[in-house]
């Protein structure tokens, strides 16, 4: 089966970005496609690769880029969303006129268009959030 | 056309589970996580909720209750499924509706 996914909180801010993790593990352990994941809100949050959570601690969007390495994912990005929190891609940050960029592997930023498409290509979608 | 309904707060902190129980249609399935797994547990007025709830059935997921340490006070009729389970729910169910 097919399933979308929708992440609208950050990471270590509840529980939902790891909820969503395990599940989309889960999916895929037991042969399900992920069609896409969707950050929105807070979840863009998961994308940035600057993050240096404690050695002992798990690297939620480390996670999440190397689920997508090994399962060729979609990692999709709210492009509004991102931008209000500071998360930029090359292209973003070269059109804003930023000194740098913070998008890790694996994701990339587009529009809410893809969380419909999502909607509509996958046999379920499931919100994980705040 | 069933529904699964995934409560993640704590029936301490809002009344979403109630609200979903009020609303949610016979033949459909709540799953309870992350502080949702609270109202699983005996003895509490969503227990009463979970009780008098006809016609729907009520998952909670069990490493969510083993990492707040209350899988022993666990109250009747609850199934406890993992995320594998949580899976088989999600395919298994039309709709999911997350009451966030």
């Amino acid at each position: 089966m097919k399933f979308g996914i929708q992440i609208n909180e950050g990471p270590y801010q509840h529980q939902a970005a790891d909820s969503a993790y395990q599940f989309a593990k889960a999916a895929l352990a037991n042969g399900h496609e992920i069609f896409r994941v969707f950050f929105y809100h807070d979840g863009v949050n998961n994308a940035t690769r600057l993050a240096v959570p404690p050695q002992d601690d798990r690297n939620v969007g480390q996670l999440w880029s190397d689920l997508a390495k090994e399962h060729n994912l979609d990692l999709v990005v709210c492009i509004a969303a991102a931008q209000r929190r500071g998360l930029l891609d090359e292209d973003e940050a070269k059109r804003q006129g930023k000194d740098a960029n913070n998008i890790a592997e694996g994701f990339r930023i587009s529009g809410l268009g893809q969380l419909i498409e999502a909607g509509i290509e996958s046999d379920r979608l499931v919100v994980f959030g705040a | 056309m069933s529904t699964l309904h995934t409560v993640n707060k704590s029936p301490f902190e809002t009344n979403v589970l109630e609200i979903c129980i009020s609303l949610a249609k016979s033949g459909s399935t709540v799953l309870l996580y992350e502080d949702g797994v609270y109202a699983a547990t005996e003895g509490t007025r969503a227990a009463v909720a979970i009780k008098n709830a006809n016609g729907i059935s009520f998952c909670v997921l069990g490493p969510d209750l083993q990492a707040r340490g209350i899988e022993g006070k666990l109250a009747n009729d609850i199934k406890v499924v993992d995320y594998d389970g949580f899976v088989d729910l999600v395919a298994g169910h039309d709709t999911i509706q997350a009451w966030l």
